[in-house]
């Protein structure tokens, strides 16, 4: 297919592999995960050939979710460096969300929601990889202590970063022509210049 | 037992001591809980270790082992200081009164007509003072300075408190514990048991042990009483039986002992085991003897046993010396044996100084191992590691393995510890070539006779008059042996009284010993048990647990013997007149011309009280004996030391080297070289068992295996503190003859005991483990253990020797 | 014991009520510590009847074999010596599963059906529906379910369900020498047990008392214990036992809150795109850009 060749590169082919190996990873995880986070879940666990199945994939996945994930980390952790624009744009989040976005600070390549996220999203991936080893049984033997305090961090952990992804992936359905940039990799420069003008600039010189 | 397992319950006092219960016997132990439950009874303890059963004892008393005649002298010199007996039971049921020669001595520790050289005593002294008409003269004032009760009272008042708080190591407030609590069941309606097994007869003075006890029980008035006692606790479901029909070389069938050297004919052998009654009226049952004996030789001898030829008594060996185990294996170690055979036993194991007995079994041409399980033995030849460090190469011995079946796999009668012989019915077929027992041996036997038939040989006599007369040769039944046990009529057996009278028609079985006769109409194969297969049917299969009494006599459960009584000496249930001591537990009472109650009568059934007939029938005294000049080593129990001791004297006897260890006692060439001394093996070693397993036997067993896989010795803290030792390692225990290694458990159980002014450590040996099975291999316990027994019996002293221990 | 309906009260991972007709009446069993020799009967027993064997294992200087509960040993016999003020005592507890009313393997268990409590009281593993995540493990207050090195799944004492269901005590009961494994209704065992007090208080165990800890509900297996004060010194039994916090907290409310706040995100942002409409790049910008591009 024949883009528009002025079109901005945003992701390179091996940062957008690595994100969606990361995706990937979390879905299954989630599904899996949430099989056993409450009965009403339960019958995803058939998604993965049953219970014991989803039981077995499931550390397996977070293992490579947290391998990948840490491969994204280190591509993107200069970039998501908070600044004080990214402050004031965070806090002025709500008109954004109001769907007004015309005063926002100018951003770079991600703006603060996005930073953000990144941070919270390593910070989970590190908490469910440690409370995930705890309770790896077939590998691990922990004190029964350790293990219940794993399960609980667990949980909350996995909670709120599915909520958390809810928002991310919503964020990039809502911007219209921003999941193309993790598709094929390019943004029109008008997405980049509304969204990111400081990107913008930078990649246009103007 | 002179009791029976339930029996238990109706105790008020049970006292655990020579034994450890509810490690060896859980089954039974149920009743002490019974009786803890629901008579409010007390369980007091007294052993070297906290044992399982004094986990839940309401007390318990440190011993040293090897110190019980020391703790239960003093106990008798308690009672009768305090005046803490049952005075009307020991006055007119024991000897008490009975005047002894003058002659009999008890000075510095050796009774009167002691022979040094051959270590036993001559007994002429230990005799009654008799009259013109033959019977024992008797005081009945007690007051007669030679008569059993001053007697008595004289040997035991040396065991003070305080010497024996020296020699047992039990602290004096202890000791006076236990006495205080024992002395509560003077009272005629108050009675104690006591439970022992191994740990009192495992002593080279085993069998004074248990007399101590039962001088002690006829003091209290505990003797034939529900709920009283002396009750060996058996180590086998069937050991019992083992011991009834006697197969000992010394003994035959039903306790009868069999003809030495000296016994030329049947008449003079039945004249010295024929005794006269030594009081007037009494039964003196023992006087039946030829019955017994002319019953049993019918039994073996059938037809060809007639009064011709004295009922074939020169067919039966004659016994030239010991035939005890310890006797067959130091034989068999002086190269005088050439062929073992050995069925159910594992001596490799199980007797004393395994190094000897390794040695032993290499001197032989063949060993014949007949058992369910590759014993130890079976494999003494075989190089097992550390476990067996033999050369093959140097044993020319050829062992022979015949697989029999378990008791399981096999019909047959148990006789238990309460002596009720109890049918049993085969569960499952045995696997693989195994075959009964009884087949196996019928088999040699018909072998045998066939080469006899057809080589003749020197004396065929025995082996060819033996009656066979089994529905199939090569297999006896279950059924035929018991019913021949029992015994039968040969001819009309009649009325002595009215000789018109038939008693019991010719074919017919007996139903009571009563009907034995010794003059050939009557054949029985251990008088003991007749009555067990009566013309009515197998008695022993008989399942009624009704207890009408509540006592727990079931008399229509199995069959006890003697006649079916559940507790011997039961007429000592009951006072002069006939009532019973205790209306609650009623065993016996006399009522309108007849005993009635709720057990076979120990007594002649129309003994009027008046008659003065005394319960101990068996002896010719009418009486249980205080004074007992049947012992091989005194007629008083007297503390001796364990052949090793840690101490350097008896602390009784301290001047009198001689009076150390039992006087009496069988020591062997080049075994008392090995005895260890305590400066170089300083701590008292015991052996025992655990629940967890039997004997050599469940190492074979998954199951058990599981439950307690390995070898363990047991330490208390403080000698492990000594010894750096900690629970876990593995430790290293010598003796004299050997070392074993093992896992060390550290314990509070065990506590260092002041004795005689020193700390005398204990080290304790759980049995159990060998070189075959499933169970982790181990060193065989006996590696350790002294080649000496009891002088009575010959039990070995597996309770009490001296090792030393370091970590491994 | 009558006939048993074995009607299922709880079902771990689901949230429907169970059958709850017909009334069955509660079993226990009692542990008579004091009339316990640890002969390690009920040990054997339970191998036997459940058709397990443990390893063989080794003497680790304790009386204890195995020395721990496994997959394989469903009860252990705990030794423990204890000596106060010179008097020695050793305490022998059987350890296993209690049998909690409110069990916190159940509460733990995310796998339908893994683990159930019968109407008599029974908390029974079923294997086949167990999915060897091992919360089970951490929801128990006795430390009592094990998983399976060999399948993964978890087992523990199933108080012979199987046998209780036709009418006959469990395993150990039944071949408990001394009767100090009693088995019978809650209410005969608490009945047992009063007997046993009075008996041991008159022997001067003052503090002699039951354990059936309120703080899971009260169990289903007993213990008579002379020290009722105590429990830790039989080889640690909880004092007063109860399902963790920890447990409490990630299986109680909070999980179905996080459910619904996570329905609440996807929805929020459902109804955020239908009220304010997607985040278009303004027509304004693309002309703009357009017009540049014409240059």
């Amino acid at each position: 297919m024949i883009r528009n060749p002025k079109d901005l590169q945003r992701y390179t082919a091996h940062e957008r592999a690595n994100h969606w190996v990361v995706g990937i990873c979390f879905i299954l995880l989630g599904l899996s995960g949430l099989a056993f986070f409450h009965p009403a879940f339960f019958p995803l666990a058939q998604l993965f050939g049953g219970g014991v199945w989803a039981r077995i994939l499931h550390p397996f996945i977070g293992v490579l979710m947290t391998l990948s994930f840490l491969g994204m980390f280190f591509r993107f952790k200069s970039l998501n460096t908070m600044t004080p624009a990214d402050k004031e744009w965070l806090a002025r989040v709500g008109e954004m969300v109001n769907g007004d976005d015309h005063n926002m600070p100018e951003q770079g390549k991600y703006n603060g929601g996005q930073k953000a996220m990144f941070w919270v999203m390593a910070a989970s991936v590190a908490l469910l990889f440690v409370s995930g080893i705890l309770l790896w049984r077939a590998y691990f033997n922990f004190p029964v202590d350790a293990v219940r305090l794993g399960a609980v961090v667990h949980a909350a952990v996995a909670a709120a970063m599915i909520g958390f992804i809810m928002v991310h992936v919503y964020a990039a359905i809502w911007v219209k022509g921003t999941i193309r940039a993790m598709w094929y990799g390019t943004v029109t420069r008008a997405w980049a210049k509304q969204h990111h003008r400081g990107w913008y600039r930078q990649m246009t010189g103007k | 037992m002179t009791n029976h397992w339930v029996d238990i319950k109706n105790a008020d006092l049970v006292i655990v001591m020579g034994g450890n219960a509810a490690e060896a016997h859980p089954c039974g132990f149920k009743w002490v809980i019974e009786a803890k439950k629901e008579r409010k009874a007390k369980l007091v303890v007294v052993d070297p270790r906290f044992t399982r059963s004094a986990a839940v004892a309401d007390y318990y008393a440190p011993i040293r082992s090897g110190a019980d005649i020391a703790f239960l002298g003093g106990v008798i010199n308690y009672l009768l200081s305090k005046d803490k007996i049952h005075h009307e039971y020991v006055k007119h049921y024991s000897n008490a009164t009975f005047l002894i020669n003058p002659d009999f001595k008890f000075e510095d520790g050796i009774f009167s007509g002691y022979n040094a050289e051959k270590r036993n005593y001559a007994k002429d002294t230990w005799s009654y003072q008799l009259d013109k008409d033959g019977y024992a003269k008797v005081d009945e004032t007690m007051q007669d300075p030679n008569c059993v009760f001053q007697l008595m009272k004289k040997h035991y008042s040396r065991y003070t408190p305080e010497l024996v708080s020296k020699v047992t190591g039990t602290p004096k407030d202890a000791f006076l514990k236990v006495c205080e609590m024992m002395a509560e069941t003077a009272a005629p309606n108050k009675t104690m048991t006591i439970l022992y097994a191994l740990g009192w007869t495992e002593h080279s003075k085993g069998s004074q042990n248990i007399r101590t006890m039962a001088l002690i029980q006829i003091l209290l008035g505990n003797m034939g009483m529900a709920g009283g006692g002396i009750n060996a606790l058996r180590g086998h479901a069937n050991v019992q039986g083992i011991t009834d029909m006697c197969l000992f070389g010394a003994n035959l069938p039903g306790y009868l002992t069999s003809p030495n050297e000296a016994d030329v004919d049947r008449k003079t052998y039945l004249e010295k085991r024929t005794p006269k009654a030594l009081r007037p009226n009494q039964m003196n049952f023992a006087q039946n003897y030829p019955k017994w004996f002319t019953s049993l030789q019918k039994a073996w001898y059938g037809n060809a046993a007639t009064d011709k030829n004295d009922y074939a008594f020169d067919w039966l060996p004659k016994i030239d010396g010991a035939y005890d185990t310890l006797a067959i294996f130091e034989r068999m170690h002086q190269g005088k044996m050439n062929g073992f055979v050995c069925q159910g036993y594992n001596p490799l194991a199980s007797i004393p100084n395994k190094k000897k007995v390794g040695d032993a079994l290499a001197k032989l041409k063949y060993l014949v191992v007949i058992d369910p399980l590759t014993t130890d033995t079976s494999e003494f030849w075989k190089n097992h590691a550390e476990f067996n460090e033999v050369d093959s190469s140097k044993i020319q011995t050829e062992v022979f393995r015949l697989p029999c079946n378990l008791f399981a796999e096999d019909t047959g009668s148990f006789t238990n510890s309460g002596r009720v012989i109890q049918w049993h019915w085969k569960a499952a077929d045995g696997p693989g070539e195994s075959k009964r027992d009884v087949e196996i041996l019928a088999s040699l036997f018909l072998k045998l006779k066939e080469m006899y038939a057809k080589d003749g040989g020197k004396f065929p006599d025995a082996m060819m008059g033996l009656t066979w007369p089994y529905r199939i040769p090569g297999k006896p039944a279950p059924e035929e042996l018991l019913m021949e046990i029992n015994g039968k009529a040969l001819t009309d057996v009649l009325d002595p009284k009215d000789k018109t009278k038939v008693l019991v028609k010719a074919g017919e079985q007996l139903g009571t010993f009563g009907l034995l006769r010794d003059d050939g109409s009557t054949s029985c194969g251990n008088w003991i048990y007749c009555g067990s297969w009566s013309q009515g049917g197998n008695n022993t299969a008989k399942r009624d647990n009704s207890d009408p009494s509540g006592l727990g006599q079931t008399l229509n459960w199995g069959y006890a013997w003697p006649v079916n009584r559940r507790i011997i000496y039961n007429r000592a249930s009951a006072d002069l007149a006939g009532k019973p001591w205790d209306a609650k537990r009623t065993l016996l009472k006399w009522a309108g011309g007849k005993w009635v109650g709720n057990d076979v009568p120990d007594m002649r059934p129309d003994a009027a009280p008046e008659e003065g007939v005394m319960p101990f029938i068996m002896n010719p005294e009418g009486v249980a004996r205080l004074f007992a000049p049947a012992m091989a080593d005194g007629p008083f129990p007297e503390h001796y030391e364990p052949f090793e001791t840690p101490l350097d004297k008896n602390p009784f006897h301290p001047n009198n080297p001689k009076a150390t260890s039992n006087p009496a006692a069988r020591v062997y060439k080049g075994d008392m070289e090995v005895f260890g001394k305590a400066k170089d093996f300083p701590y008292v070693a015991t052996t025992y068992r655990l629940v967890e397993h039997f004997h050599y036997w469940t190492k074979h067993s998954k199951l058990n295996a599981v439950v307690q896989p390995e070898q363990f010795v047991e330490i208390g803290e403080e000698l492990a503190k000594e010894k750096g030792i900690a629970s876990g390692d593995k430790v290293k225990v010598r003796s004299m003859r050997g070392f074993i290694k093992a896992v060390a458990v550290v314990t509070k159980r065990i506590k260092a005991l002041d004795v005689d002014g020193k700390k005398v450590h204990t080290v304790g040996l759980p049995n159990h483990w060998g070189f075959k099975g499933v169970a982790k291999s181990g060193y065989i316990v006996n590696t350790l253990t002294p080649f000496v027994g009891d002088a009575n019996a010959q039990t070995p002293e597996f309770k009490a020797f001296l090792v030393n221990i370091e970590k491994a | 014991m009558a006939l048993q309906s074995l009607d299922i009260a709880r079902r771990s991972a689901t949230t429907t009520p169970p059958p709850g007709v017909r009334q069955t009446t509660e079993v226990a069993k009692l542990i008579d510590v004091s009339a316990c020799i640890g002969c390690k009967a009920c040990q054997v027993a339970c191998m036997e009847w459940n058709d397990i064997r443990d390893e063989v294992g080794s003497c680790s200087g304790v009386y204890d074999n195995p020395v721990d509960l496994t997959a394989k040993s469903w009860t252990v016999m705990r030794y423990a010596e204890v000596e106060e003020k010179g008097k020695l005592e050793w305490l022998i507890r059987k350890d296993g599963c209690m049998h909690c009313a409110d069990p916190g393997c159940l509460k733990a268990c995310p796998a339908p059906g893994a683990i159930i409590q019968y109407a008599n009281g029974i908390v029974d593993f079923h294997q086949e529906n167990c999915i060897g995540c091992g919360y089970c493990v951490t929801g128990c207050p006795f430390n009592v379910p094990r998983i399976s090195k060999e399948d993964n799944k978890a087992y523990k004492c199933s108080l012979c369900s199987d046998r209780v269901a036709v009418g006959q005590a469990p395993a150990c009961a039944k071949v408990c020498p001394t009767g100090a494994i009693q088995f019978g209704s809650k209410e005969q065992m608490k009945d047992y047990a009063d007997k046993r007090l009075v008996d041991l208080k008159s022997r001067g165990y003052d503090k002699a008392g039951l354990y059936d800890p309120q703080g899971v509900g009260g169990t289903h297996v007993m213990y008579v214990l002379h020290h009722a004060d105590r429990p830790e010194l039989y080889s640690g039994l909880p004092d007063n036992p109860s399902i963790s916090p920890l447990v409490g907290l990630w299986k109680g409310f909070a999980k179905p809150l996080a459910t619904v706040a996570m329905a609440a995100v996807a929805l929020g942002s459902l109804f955020h795109y239908v009220t304010k409409g997607p985040n278009e790049v303004s027509k304004e910008l693309e002309d703009e850009l357009e017009k540049e591009d014409a240059k």
